[in-house]
């Protein structure tokens, strides 16, 4: 008679917490559209005059339409029409003067669908990362992304600023 | 060539599974380190809208979770139907939010203060109205670096 432990049944019960552990792990990664809000001041904030052809409004009603600068717009264009207004290839006169002179304006309701202001802030949040990567590649030949060395995104940033002005909502369309 | 088959007579062709435990536990060993088990329960309904410029939540750690959504039907004859905010496992009012705030920060080094991130996870569904003053109270209690939790969009691969 051997004086040893079977440990032929060693792998089922492995096998077991192997398959619970399987069922319970949510592999979930965290990810989102990583925002920063501006600080907080009591103060009323100082009125700045800027030119209308600096400033891209976008308004987004309780019934989730949209007004860009005046004019009902669909969000599928948004983007385009942002990258155009910021870069402005044509240097129109109506467009922003420079990239590091736009301004996106962006303002809400409170009845506003959170889905339909995610939608919109990550066209916006779009059509600068499309802009930092096409003067990434002109500048550096590499595609921009978050393992760029970290000069290289400050020129880049310094150039094409993300300037997004969120105005305080309006309290229309709250649900109750 | 009749050295050959003698010899294949000889020998027992069995594999040896003694290594096999060892295998498995690494395997188990592995689960165990990913698994994260959730924190508290869920007490309101999310389901976080689509997005494509989406970044990744680097440190377990640097992050809070603030859930906004409507009750899920246990909690509705207790709390009704209109959305809510969840703290850790309780509901709460955007009031509690720098309570909240506070507490994870002094579990955090001192030197990765500046690098929390607060990821709000909101239902798509829910009305600008309950997240903005969620907005506010975080800008009230200097908590700045915010992420709005999305999953990737499908169709636009």
């Amino acid at each position: 008679m051997k004086n040893e432990i079977n440990a032929g049944s060693m792998a089922d019960i492995a096998f077991l917490l192997l398959i619970f552990f399987l069922v319970t792990t949510t592999i979930d990664i965290d990810k989102g559209i990583t925002v920063k809000l501006p600080p907080w001041s009591d103060e009323a904030p100082e009125i700045t005059r800027l030119k209308t052809r600096n400033v891209f409004s976008v308004l987004v009603n309780a019934q989730d339409l949209l007004l860009v600068r005046g004019e009902i717009a669909n969000i599928d264009e948004l983007r385009e029409n942002a990258k155009e207004f910021i870069a402005n290839p044509q240097k129109r006169e109506d467009l922003a003067e420079k990239p590091t002179r736009a301004i996106i304006s962006l303002k809400n309701d409170r009845g506003t669908s959170y889905r339909r202001y995610v939608e919109v802030y990550n066209e916006l949040k779009a059509a600068y990362n499309e802009l930092w990567d096409e003067e990434c590649q002109r500048l550096y030949g590499i595609p921009y992304d978050e393992d760029l060395p970290l000069a290289y995104r400050r020129a880049i940033k310094e150039k094409i600023p993300f300037v997004l002005s969120e105005a305080e909502p309006t309290a229309f369309g709250e649900e109750n | 060539m009749a050295h050959f088959v003698k010899k294949r007579g000889k020998s027992k062709p069995a594999i040896s599974t003694a290594s096999l435990p060892d295998i498995i536990f690494m395997l188990l060993f592995f689960f165990m380190v990913v698994t994260v088990l959730r924190e508290g329960e869920r007490k309101v309904r999310v389901v976080v809208p689509q997005a494509t410029e989406l970044q990744k939540l680097e440190q377990k750690s640097l992050v809070n979770h603030i859930w906004i959504g409507r009750p899920i039907e246990k909690f509705q004859s207790t709390y009704g139907s209109k959305p809510r905010i969840q703290l850790g496992d309780k509901f709460a009012n955007e009031y509690d939010i720098p309570l909240f705030l506070e507490q994870h920060k002094i579990k955090v080094p001192e030197v990765q203060r500046p690098r929390i991130t607060t990821s709000l996870k909101v239902d798509g569904d829910v009305t600008m109205g309950i997240v903005s003053d969620v907005k506010t109270s975080l800008r009230k209690a200097g908590q700045l670096k915010l992420n709005y939790s999305a999953r990737p969009r499908q169709d636009n691969l």
